[in-house]
């Protein structure tokens, strides 16, 4: 056995105040390999919303934990993921970003498949066994789990998972804040923000729900919303974190920038403000006014463990991200809004979203930085004193939106799933 | 108005190269008119892709350009200080055509954009409308189409392209 990785990742003191993960969590090539086996294998993972594939026969490629599936909706109205894969040897089916079609053909050697996956067709079909359909084989493969929630589609490659709905568990409630946004469902806007950042995935899922570095990584962001929004209803930063178990967790809090749904500034004017009341009042009848309020004026950062990123802020942004290596990874960004809202709460949603959000806003682009500084640090990660990163802030008080409770647990959640996997290897070693 | 000739307009996107290769943003911001609009499409969005109904990277109007130029001067922005190092190339200028005060001009770009060691590529369309004022040609609009799949590994486009 190793002896450095038979040291802990991950260290919790209560009376004393410390929580400290190893930065080897970043840098470890086994590391990485024990997170594809007891995490990414084993978890829910988000693939896609409903809406992307909205009508019969529709269809996308996309690309999770490494494997390249296909997202469909076939003939019958039912959504289906599949291995994009020909059973006949292996070239992808499905070649087109997105599109709508009745079958997949494979190229290669012209095999056909319907939108359920049976093979419709094959070229010298009399040329195999005379059971070959009967055998059930020739099929595509569908992903072992698939599950929809509210229209958030997801897949688990462990056959033996827990229900979608269990695994979500407490997270629910924070999702169904997010869906219950609009009474005519939640669509994805055309146009996907796909990059990419030289760092560990794990310091993104710290970043997308640490609001202690707001005031300092996004100086320029905050000083952008002084210069340009018009003065009056400021509102401070102030909120909650929670711990939802499962690995997932929340901060909940008020902010200076405006909503869509449905937090009005005087930046937007008198026809913002009709626009906004409107929504408003329509959210109160739907579900009274408390959890209207909280709808329309708390902003969420959720994240589902262990990759999907829900960021109800200044507008909604779903985002995924997948290792490729120990200091890189790719990542996915979506803007979620309600299917049906007007031409000017659309545009001022997407104007929200671009100010702040994604590799062109005024803000993300700083977060990748500092997750790539932070990458640049470890290489320090197994020099005495500096193998440690502190995620103490806030232990054994009422937690804070800009404390640390969100990444311990994740932190606990990742390490009793990836300590005991990492271990196993190395006894196999 | 009469078509500019191509030489006209490449001195002209020359000099706007030039200045953002210097960092001299307020200058580079002085090429564009009031109503400006400046804009990066997420790289699977079609052609004539409109940022009131589509998620882009960038779609900024005067205002908003203004604001990313101060950002970009400022030492709090992270992302680009220290400064990276730019250098835009930019060939195969075609005037397309022109009506009242405005020309439609396209053109190759690639821009290189180095940092920490590293030396990202971002290559593309650029689609420009220009018009004539008293000054000279100013822009109008320019939009940057990516030929790329995705910002990877670019993971921003924190430098304006």
């Amino acid at each position: 056995m190793s002896g450095t990785t038979s040291k802990p990742l991950v260290v919790e003191d209560g009376p004393r105040g410390l929580f400290q993960v190893a930065r080897r969590a970043f840098t470890d090539e086994r590391i990485l390999n024990a997170e594809l086996e007891s995490v990414f294998n084993k978890c829910w993972l988000y693939l896609g919303h409903e809406s992307e594939v909205a009508r019969i026969g529709d269809y996308l490629r996309r690309v999770v934990a490494r494997r390249s599936l296909i997202f469909n909706r076939d003939q019958t109205g039912k959504l289906n993921a599949f291995f994009n894969t020909c059973p006949h040897r292996g070239a992808e089916v499905c070649r087109d970003a997105r599109g709508n079609t009745k079958t997949f053909v494979c190229f290669y050697h012209g095999w056909a498949f319907g939108c359920d996956g049976a093979l419709k067709s094959a070229p010298g079909a009399d040329r195999y066994s005379a059971d070959f359909k009967a055998q059930g084989r020739g099929k595509l493969v569908p992903v072992p789990r698939f599950s929809n929630y509210r229209g958030l589609c997801f897949v688990n490659f462990d056959p033996a998972a827990e229900s979608l709905e269990s695994y979500l568990g407490n997270a629910r409630e924070y999702l169904d804040l997010v869906i219950d946004q609009s009474d005519t469902g939640m669509s994805i806007v055309d146009g996907m923000q796909e990059y990419a950042i030289r760092a560990n995935w794990k310091l993104l899922v710290e970043n997308s729900n640490d609001g202690y570095h707001a005031a300092t990584t996004h100086a320029t962001y905050l000083d952008y919303l002084g210069n340009t929004h018009a003065k009056g209803g400021e509102v401070a930063l102030s909120g909650v974190g929670r711990d939802l178990g499962n690995g997932h967790a929340v901060v909940e809090y008020s902010s200076p920038w405006g909503r869509p749904v449905a937090r009005w500034i005087p930046k937007w004017g008198e026809e913002g403000r009709k626009e906004l009341d409107a929504v408003r009042t329509h959210l109160e009848a739907l579900h009274g006014p408390e959890k209207a309020a909280r709808i329309a004026l708390k902003n969420r950062n959720l994240l589902i463990f262990p990759n999907l990123v829900v960021n109800d802020i200044m507008a909604v942004t779903l985002r995924t991200f997948y290792p490729l290596e120990p200091g890189y990874m790719n990542v996915n960004g979506w803007a979620l809004a309600p299917t049906q809202e007007s031409d000017w709460a659309r545009q001022y949603r997407l104007d929200n979203f671009l100010e702040f959000l994604g590799p062109g806003g005024f803000a993300t682009p700083d977060d990748v930085e500092a997750l790539e500084s932070c990458q640049a640090g470890y290489r320090n990660s197994l020099e005495s004193g500096a193998e440690w990163n502190d995620i103490s802030k806030g232990m054994g008080m009422e937690a804070r939106y800009d404390d640390e409770i969100q990444m311990r647990a994740f932190w606990n959640e990742w390490n009793r799933r990836v300590s005991p996997a990492l271990e196993a290897k190395e006894r196999q070693a | 108005m009469n078509l500019p000739s191509r030489i006209e307009v490449e001195d002209f996107l020359f000099t706007e190269a030039s200045l953002l290769d210097n960092w001299k943003l307020k200058e580079w911001l002085a090429l564009y008119t009031p109503d400006a609009e400046y804009q990066v499409p997420s790289t699977d969005l079609p052609k004539d892709a409109n940022p009131r109904n589509s998620l882009f990277y960038i779609a900024d109007d005067f205002p908003r350009l203004e604001q990313r130029v101060i950002r970009l001067g400022k030492r709090t922005m992270w992302s680009e200080y220290p400064r990276s190092k730019t250098r835009h190339m930019v060939s195969n200028v075609r005037v397309l055509d022109a009506n009242d005060d405005q020309s439609h001009v396209e053109a190759a770009f690639c821009v290189y954009r180095t940092k920490w060691g590293n030396t990202d590529l971002f290559v593309g369309r650029y689609d420009y409308l220009l018009r004539r004022t008293a000054e000279g040609l100013r822009i109008r609009r320019k939009r940057c189409v990516l030929d790329l799949d995705g910002l990877r590994p670019q993971g921003r486009v924190s430098i304006l392209l």
